[in-house]
């Protein structure tokens, strides 16, 4: 049985649960990691002192370039990773502190996909959100079929319900599995390169869905992206890594600044502000 | 949707259950004497009823005395086998993975035979002494599962392939190490234990590792059990399950340790029997799904199923001698394991 705090009874507000409501949702303070392949030799790699704080509905995007510590940020503010110092706070909780079942009925990942090793219909998927709801041994009930009900209607993925998750395409296996998250009712959604191996539309697609689904169920949304035209677009908040350092934390339009970006993708381009107000990137072709 | 009920559940337990019945009886049926069903049915309702001695006949006192003890034992050691085979898929994310493929029964079997020739040193009392050797087996298993775990893995991630390779020499090598013990051992009856590392349920058990066996059993299948809806997770990835609030440690420690005494158990009394382990948990994922909910105790009657099946085969085709029920198994499990792994599922 899940705890009636956080069953949906209100129908079609999936992730609405009554909680408290403060402004400041997700607070990373001054988190830093560092990994090494052996404790007493220098650090591989050094994620140094981040901060940053989203509100309820918002959506901030992770960029950067390869191997800048996005991913590494992103463990660390779903509490995957114990930070070396500093803290993520969400709704008061530090996350990496949470057991296992409470983190997971807060916050939701969405990762690179992995390979299943048996068929599974889209249905079992994404009723696996439900986990975290339920003791040992519980069987599902007709709420969690609700609940998974509405969470593929959101996504727009009802009749992907009874295939086989081996046989969908790639967008359409990203909408379970987002789905999936969804059931989970979290309060922070986290996604990791969503975009990747989908074509534009598809991008675009999923993008306009979590612009929705953050105002509609209230979600704080991160995500780790290489797509600056589509993070600029969608996200309201933009954090700039470049070797494990935070550049600029910002709208997109205060961190789009040509000569920033041209050093940290080390590539030529040009921005332009969009008639919405929001930056667009356009690439120059290098002299070779 | 369609998510898993009690009722289903109850159902698809029920049918196996009936089917291992029907298996049961026809195994008490078969063999060297032949019995009559109405004679069965008269001496087991005398049973029931403690009038043993009441018994009608030579006959009766075969298939209670002989049969009956040895088909239930089939039945205990292939429902373990086919648990621990489970749950090693699915905590290993490998479909070929099973305690025979794995090494872990060569590893509870050398437990085995070590605790057999330490116990006779150490003058234990006779209830005591009979447990040695499971225990020895499940510190065998246990201590083959870690090694393999630890030896199939690159950069830090379960590698499938290793993982097998891993599981096949770690068998090989602790084979050669028990053959080399067997040699050594002088005035004992080498045939018999040839006979029992092929796997063999013939031997009769003490009554008190009867019981060990019994509890053993539903204690190390039950926690498995507690974990099912986690290894439903675990099969996405363990980074996965950790983020759908799965105690990926817990659930890890907890199989681990069960699945070995499992396996220790069954080996200690039955031999190293091979592709139950395997194969049925694969059956019955075709019949029933993959969700563990259901998978464990269907695969625990399809384990069962099967090694009465096999058992009641091998000691009938070459009657009046027998095959140990090791290599019956092999000889249905080892062309279906072939195409398992053509079938490019590892």
């Amino acid at each position: 049985m899940s705890s009636p705090a956080h069953s949906s009874s209100s129908w079609p507000n999936l992730g609405e649960a009554p909680r408290a409501a403060s402004e400041v949702r997700l607070s990373v303070e001054q988190v830093s990691y560092a990994y090494s392949a052996n404790p007493s030799q220098a650090p591989l790699f050094t994620l140094e002192a981040n901060s940053f704080q989203a509100r309820p509905g918002e959506i901030v995007a992770i960029l950067g370039p390869n191997a800048s510590g996005k991913s590494t940020l992103l463990k660390l503010i779903a509490g995957a990773l114990a930070p070396l110092s500093g803290r993520v706070l969400l709704d008061g909780f530090v996350t990496h502190t949470l057991a296992p079942r409470a983190r997971a009925q807060r916050i939701a990942m969405v990762q690179q996909e992995t390979p299943l090793l048996f068929p599974a219909r889209a249905w079992e998927f994404v009723l696996q959100g439900r986990h975290p709801y339920g003791r040992t041994l519980r069987f599902e009930n007709e709420d969690d079929v609700l609940i998974a009900r509405n969470a593929l209607a959101q996504v727009g993925a009802e009749d992907l319900s009874d295939r086989w998750m081996n046989e969908v395409s790639g967008g359409e296996r990203q909408r379970v599995i987002l789905a999936r998250a969804l059931c989970q009712q979290p309060l922070l959604l986290l996604l990791d390169e969503p975009t990747l191996h989908l074509d534009i539309g598809a991008q675009v697609d999923l993008l306009a869905t979590l612009r929705r689904l953050a105002a509609e169920n209230r979600y704080t949304v991160v995500v780790v992206t290489h797509e600056l035209n589509l993070a600029a677009e969608y996200a309201d908040q933009v954090v700039l890594l470049q070797k494990g350092k935070s550049l600029r934390v910002g709208s997109p339009a205060s961190v789009y600044q040509r000569d920033l970006l041209e050093q940290v993708f080390h590539t030529p381009l040009t921005v332009e502000l969009g008639s919405n107000g929001r930056p667009r990137v356009n690439l120059l072709p290098t002299q070779s | 949707m369609r998510p898993l009920t009690l009722r289903r559940l109850f159902l698809q337990c029920s049918l196996l259950a009936a089917i291992l019945f029907v298996v049961v009886v026809v195994a008490l049926k078969l063999g060297a004497v032949p019995v009559s069903l109405y004679g069965l049915g008269r001496d087991l309702i005398s049973v029931l009823l403690h009038q043993t001695k009441a018994l009608s006949s030579d006959y009766g006192m075969i298939v209670i005395e002989i049969r009956l003890p040895r088909i239930l034992l089939a039945i205990v050691v292939g429902a373990s086998l086919s648990v621990a085979g489970t749950s090693f898929q699915a905590l290993l994310r490998n479909p070929l993975a099973d305690p025979y493929v794995l090494g872990v029964s060569s590893g509870a079997a050398l437990g085995a035979v070590l605790a057999l020739i330490v116990e006779p040193h150490l003058a234990l009392p006779v209830w005591l002494a009979a447990l040695f050797t499971p225990f020895g087996a499940f510190l065998g298993a246990a201590a083959t599962i870690a090694a393999v775990y630890f030896l199939g893995q690159r950069q830090g991630q379960i590698d499938s392939a290793t993982l097998l390779l891993a599981g096949i020499i770690s068998a090989s090598f602790l084979s050669a190490i028990i053959m080399f013990l067997m040699t050594t051992l002088s005035g004992r009856d080498f045939r018999g234990m040839a006979f029992w590392l092929m796997g063999d349920l013939s031997s009769s058990l003490q009554a008190s590792l009867r019981w060990v066996l019994g509890i053993g059993f539903f204690a190390a299948a039950g926690a498995i059990y507690t974990t099912a809806g986690d290894l439903n997770l675990l099969l996405a990835g363990e980074k996965e399950a950790m983020h759908l609030g799965v105690d990926v440690r817990r659930v890890r420690l907890v199989v681990y340790i069960a699945a070995s005494i499992l396996t220790g158990l069954a080996v200690s009394v039955s031999g190293a029997i091979g592709y139950v382990g395997l194969l049925v948990p694969h059956v019955m994922r075709l019949l029933f799904g993959s969700d563990h909910r259901t998978l464990l105790p269907t695969a625990a009657f399809g384990g069962a199923i099967a090694l009465v099946l096999a058992d009641t085969l091998a000691r009938t085709v070459v009657a009046p001698s027998e095959l140990p029920v090791g290599a019956m198994t092999a000889i249905a499990g080892a062309p279906l394991f072939i195409y398992l792994l053509r079938r490019g599922s590892a």
